[in-house]
């Protein structure tokens, strides 16, 4: 049994400890803004934050969650959260719109880390989640103005 | 002719497969013991200690810039991640970002990625312990110099090579990926000797 | 909320409706916000496109789906334009599949795809909207007791101003959908345009950036199983033995079935179908399987050069011309590899049979009447017993549109396999994307030209070598679309294509034969002005002359708005190129240098006229996406067969994708234009391959000789 919290809420796990948290975040919690892309940790669309720090759920052992907090793009919150969602919307990020969980996810915790981050940063950041539509004009741009949000 | 399609090889054999075919080995202490100059013996014993040194499983994560390599032809870490300030990587794309404390096998996908490696303080070199394309005798003098190697004492040194879990990854590196040759306590014992011998340096 | 538990009650997305998970097994989901369900039944229906809630609210159909390129926002704006609606009341959702309602006017069937989303419903649109408006206007005039000529619409609201009555559309939705729609209805002079060629903010963003947008992958079906399909690494081959005792040892695996197609494993979960997919040990018959290496084929083809081909485009006495004296001959091969979609949602489709026998399938259909049809077929049941709900697909590119439907007879044969009793979902991983097959094709193309003592060009010799789209027999025109309509003034021309046949089965790919002929055409002529003394910009304008004002329009607007001429940082080089594909023209100038060998593109200037622009804010995305697609294959991807035929990648590791630190900036201008709207989707792609390899040829004086540019002898 692998007990962790899921966007705030108790989980209790009975099944594979091998699972990917990917999995368990969306086959048996049915919270699906959590995108399966590659499963070997090359695309970020499974992006969540495990205790605060950004982490790919398609690599990581439900058992090594246990006792941790994990929030996916239903539950993430704050001050950061509302910026970058407000900025994707302002400047309509989104194409297919698959990749944008883990994007904003990823934009979330580094602007966390750097509130007012540089092009270098957010390329560091981010070149861990691919767009195949390649939104990556927008993104750069959404992250800059959640920024400048921020800083009020 | 059977051909299996990835996913078949990697799983049923996943065990059995966790470590590669032939991994290579250290030559014992005992065949230095011919060796009579003390200090021809000690640079032997650092010379065959740097088989595990500039293995590419080691050099990946001491590379002279700021991005890692990966695999055996120490390719660009892929995706790109670089350094970051604390050799944690950057703010938002830290290396546990992806690596976990323990490796992490890959069930039914890449043939040529089947595990995610991971152990608990996962990281890279600082950039002074950087040993990538030095040769052997500088990654040496570099070892032994408190300035570089992070205060450590030569007693501290051997502690570190024989028991430290991040160097000991290197014998467990996951499926998919050769081990350095020997065994920790093989390689901890040569650095060991190597210290008693007056840590000499090859040039 | 109720969590409903009957095999009915399935997390979907119809459209921009936001469905509510199972109650999980095990413990309890978020409540996930629900909307009603827009365009349900009850909801008035003014015509096939068009619902009008009592609440106000107007949901537009779409006959297309909407994977990223806005026709959802673009249809319903259409709409909107001729309803006089205020934008916030209009949401949109997918149409039904139904080949005769909702057909691509262009296609004859229902279909997404060729950039032809906006081109063929642009009036289809604009007179459903109409026609709406009219008769809310009708329902206003009965209600009201006044002439319908002296009532306004504007911004969503109904009004008669000698009589001070106003109503919104919901009030008068019922009524107005009793009355009868003309036939005929009187659309908007452009000039009178209020939300056609403005920035609307588009329907699906919000949805989308929380993680509220439902994809395939995110429907789930009460008691559903997940299933996966090994398949072999070898194009052609085919199931010889399966030993699946370790796969059935797996906990949560069901059952294992051999398919025409591979093996497929039932689960519980998809945790579960992976496990016991890696444990099949599959057997495959090679026999006939292209066993060729990627190296191989490219040499079997070289030696079809020889041949004469299918001429497809002659001008001239090419022949003549190149035998003339005192010229300069260039010749150049370009060796293009096979490209994978690669689109972020893997295939996928959630099959179920209902109480009556029907089958309902969710999944992203370009081509809904196919698959429909597909199903019914695999699956033994009537047509009129298949509904194809389409859902938002996370990217296709080209992937989702297949005559014949070869996925979904797979997910179909799985299905049908399973018994039909439990729901299906069937995923392909990564994996079985990258190596699924249904590729841009390799091709090679060898190109000859001769520039006179002037630096003219005075011939053209093009000669394609690879496999067709279309199948078509001995020609296809996809195989030399964009180099077969050459704008350009050259007296003697050659054009000819030679189709081959393997097993590796191909499709198009955002832009289709554009893909290679743009980029060879491109970096031709641009290597011939060079070798002729002529400036990239002003040679081309010459060559176009004055039957190609659109061509020269773009092509103009871009070297204004890069300043093509001015000063240009140390070390980075611009390059130019200009194609026309679906009727829309763009032009772009990439600024680029060279960073560990490689191509670093810093700027993309790109100037583009799709006729009328419907929605600038997605005809910029487009163009900025089609940029970063096309970039992202030229420097990186192919798929390569090794010895013995196995392909090689298999996943993003492999087959690169482009990263946000190499996307470079790019500036649009959209020309405006009152010319029939054309498609944005695809065009933006074929113009950054050469604009890129151009700049290329000058920082390293090598022209592009193979791609992807990482795998050439580079500087």
């Amino acid at each position: 049994m692998v007990t962790f919290t899921l966007n705030g809420k108790d989980i209790a796990f009975d099944g594979d400890p091998d699972t990917p948290l990917l999995w368990v975040i969306r086959d048996e919690a049915g919270l699906t803004g959590t995108k399966y892309g590659c499963g070997i940790a090359q695309c970020g669309a499974c992006t969540v934050h495990l205790d605060g720090m950004p982490r790919r759920s398609c690599v990581t052992p439900v058992s090594t969650v246990e006792g941790s907090d994990v929030v996916t793009i239903e539950g993430v919150s704050g001050a950061e959260a509302a910026a970058v969602q407000a900025a994707w919307i302002g400047l309509d990020v989104p194409q297919c719109g698959y990749c944008q969980s883990g994007q904003i996810m990823s934009a979330v915790a580094l602007l966390q880390l750097v509130p007012k981050p540089s092009d270098a940063d957010i390329d560091n950041a981010m070149a861990g989640n691919i767009c195949r539509c390649a939104t990556y004009v927008r993104i750069r741009r959404a992250i800059h103005d959640a920024a400048a949000t921020l800083e009020g | 002719m059977m051909q299996q399609r990835a996913f078949a090889l990697a799983a049923l054999a996943a065990a059995v497969l966790a470590v590669p075919a032939a991994a290579a080995e250290l030559e014992p202490l005992s065949s230095f013991d011919t060796i009579t100059d003390e200090a021809a013996r000690s640079v032997a014993l650092f010379t065959e200690a740097g088989k595990v040194i500039e293995h590419p499983r080691c050099l990946n994560c001491h590379p002279v810039d700021n991005v890692p390599t990966q695999g055996m032809d120490m390719h660009p870490h892929e995706p790109p991640v670089v350094r970051g300030e604390a050799d944690m990587g950057a703010a938002g794309m830290m290396c546990t970002t992806c690596h976990g404390p323990e490796n992490v096998r890959v069930v039914a996908q890449a043939d040529t990625l089947t595990s995610i490696p991971g152990s608990a303080t996962w990281h890279l070199a600082p950039i002074s312990m950087a040993w990538a394309g030095k040769s052997l005798g500088e990654i040496c003098t570099q070892i032994k110099d408190p300035e570089r190697n992070g205060g450590m004492s030569l007693d501290d040194i051997v502690e570190h090579m024989s028991h430290d879990d991040l160097v000991g990854w290197g014998w467990e590196p996951g499926e998919g990926r050769e081990p350095v040759p020997g065994t920790q306590a093989e390689f901890g014992a040569l650095i060991s000797a190597w210290v008693e011998t007056g840590a000499h340096c090859p040039q | 909320m109720t969590m409903q538990t009957s095999r009915r009650a399935f997390l979907s997305g119809l459209g921009l409706v936001i469905g509510v998970a199972l109650a999980p097994r095990g413990f309890a989901a978020d409540a996930l916000e629900r909307g009603d369900l827009a365009g349900a039944p009850g909801v008035p229906a003014f015509n096939a496109f068009v619902r009008v809630a009592t609440d106000g609210t107007v949901t537009v159909l779409s006959k297309h789906i909407e994977f990223g390129q806005g026709p959802y926002t673009g249809l319903a704006t259409l709409v909107a334009e001729e309803l006089d609606a205020d934008w916030a009341q209009v949401r949109a959702a997918a149409a039904p599949a139904d080949d005769k309602i909702y057909a691509n006017l262009l296609f004859g069937i229902q279909g997404t795809g060729g950039s032809t989303a906006i081109a063929n419903s642009y009036e289809q649109m604009r007179k459903a909207g109409a026609t709406a408006r009219a008769m809310l206007v009708a329902a206003a005039a009965e209600t009201w007791g006044v002439p319908a000529s002296e009532i306004t619409v504007v911004k969503g609201r109904i009004a008669h101003a000698a009589s001070g009555k106003e109503s919104g559309f919901g009030e008068l939705a019922d009524l107005a959908a009793t009355m009868p729609a003309p036939e005929n209805p009187v659309l908007k002079d452009p000039a009178d345009f209020v939300l056609i060629g403005t920035d609307l903010p588009k329907l699906d963003t919000v949805a989308k950036s929380t993680g509220r947008a439902v994809f395939t992958i995110d429907v789930q079906a009460e008691d559903m199983l997940v299933a996966m399909v090994a398949h072999p690494a070898h194009f052609g081959a085919t199931v010889k033995s399966v030993d699946d005792a370790a796969a059935r040892a797996v906990p949560g695996v069901l059952d294992v079935k051999t398919l025409p197609q591979g093996v497929a494993v039932y689960a519980e979960n998809t945790w579960a179908a992976l496990k016991g997919r890696a444990a099949l040990a599959v057997d495959w018959d090679l026999s006939k399987a292209e066993t060729r290496s990627s190296q191989q084929i490219e040499a079997d083809y070289r030696a079809l050069f020889a041949e004469a081909g299918h001429e497809a485009k002659k001008a001239g006495d090419v022949d003549a011309a190149f035998a003339g004296a005192g010229l300069t001959v260039i010749e150049r091969e370009i060796v293009f590899p096979y490209l994978a979609h690669a689109p972020m949602e893997p295939l996928d489709a959630v099959l179920m049979k209902n109480a009556d026998g029907s089958i309902d399938c969710f999944n992203g259909a370009q081509f809904p009447g196919q698959d429909r049809a597909a199903i019914a077929e695999v699956c033994g049941v009537d047509l009129s017993q298949v509904r194809i709900n389409t859902q938002f697909a996370g990217g296709s590119f080209g992937r989702r549109a297949q005559f014949g439907s070869p996925y979904i007879r797979e997910a179909a044969a799985v299905f049908a396999a399973s018994g039909m009793a439990r729901p299906v979902k069937h995923l392909w991983t990564r994996e079985d994307d990258i190596r699924g097959g249904f590729y841009r094709p390799t091709y090679l193309h060898n190109l000859k030209g001769a520039l006179d003592k002037d630096g003219n060009i005075v011939a053209w010799r093009q000669h394609i070598v690879g496999q067709s789209l279309m199948k078509k027999g001995e020609f296809d025109e996809s195989t030399v679309e964009g180099a077969a309509d050459l704008p350009y003034g050259i007296p003697n021309l050659r054009v000819t294509a030679t189709a081959t046949d393997l097993p590796i089965p191909v499709l198009w790919w955002r832009s289709v034969g554009h893909t290679h002929t743009g980029f060879a055409v491109e970096s031709f002529v641009d290597e011939l002005l060079q070798a002729g003394g002529k400036d990239p910009v002003e040679g081309r304008l010459a060559l176009l002359g004055d039957k190609n004002p659109r061509h020269a329009g773009v092509l103009t607007r871009v070297a204004e708005l890069a300043d093509w001429g001015g000063p240009i940082p140390d070390g980075r080089q611009r390059g130019v190129a200009l194609h026309k594909s679906f009727n829309t023209y763009v032009a772009e100038i990439a600024e680029v240098s060279i960073e560990g060998g490689k191509p670093r593109v810093h700027k993309v200037w790109v100037a583009v006229d799709c006729g009328q622009p419907v929605n600038p804010n997605v005809i910029r995305a487009q163009m900025e996406g089609g940029v970063g697609y096309g970039l992202g294959a030229i420097l990186f991807d192919q798929v390569s067969l090794g010895d013995g035929g196995k392909i090689v990648q298999s996943n993003f590791h492999d087959y690169r994708s482009l990263r946000i630190h190499e996307m470079p900036e790019v500036e649009v201008a959209v020309i405006p234009s009152r010319e029939a709207p054309t498609g944005v989707g695809e065009p933006g792609v074929p113009p950054i391959g050469p604009a890129v390899g151009n700049a290329w040829r000058r920082l390293t004086g090598q022209p592009v000789r193979r791609l992807p540019l990482s795998s050439a002898e580079l500087a």
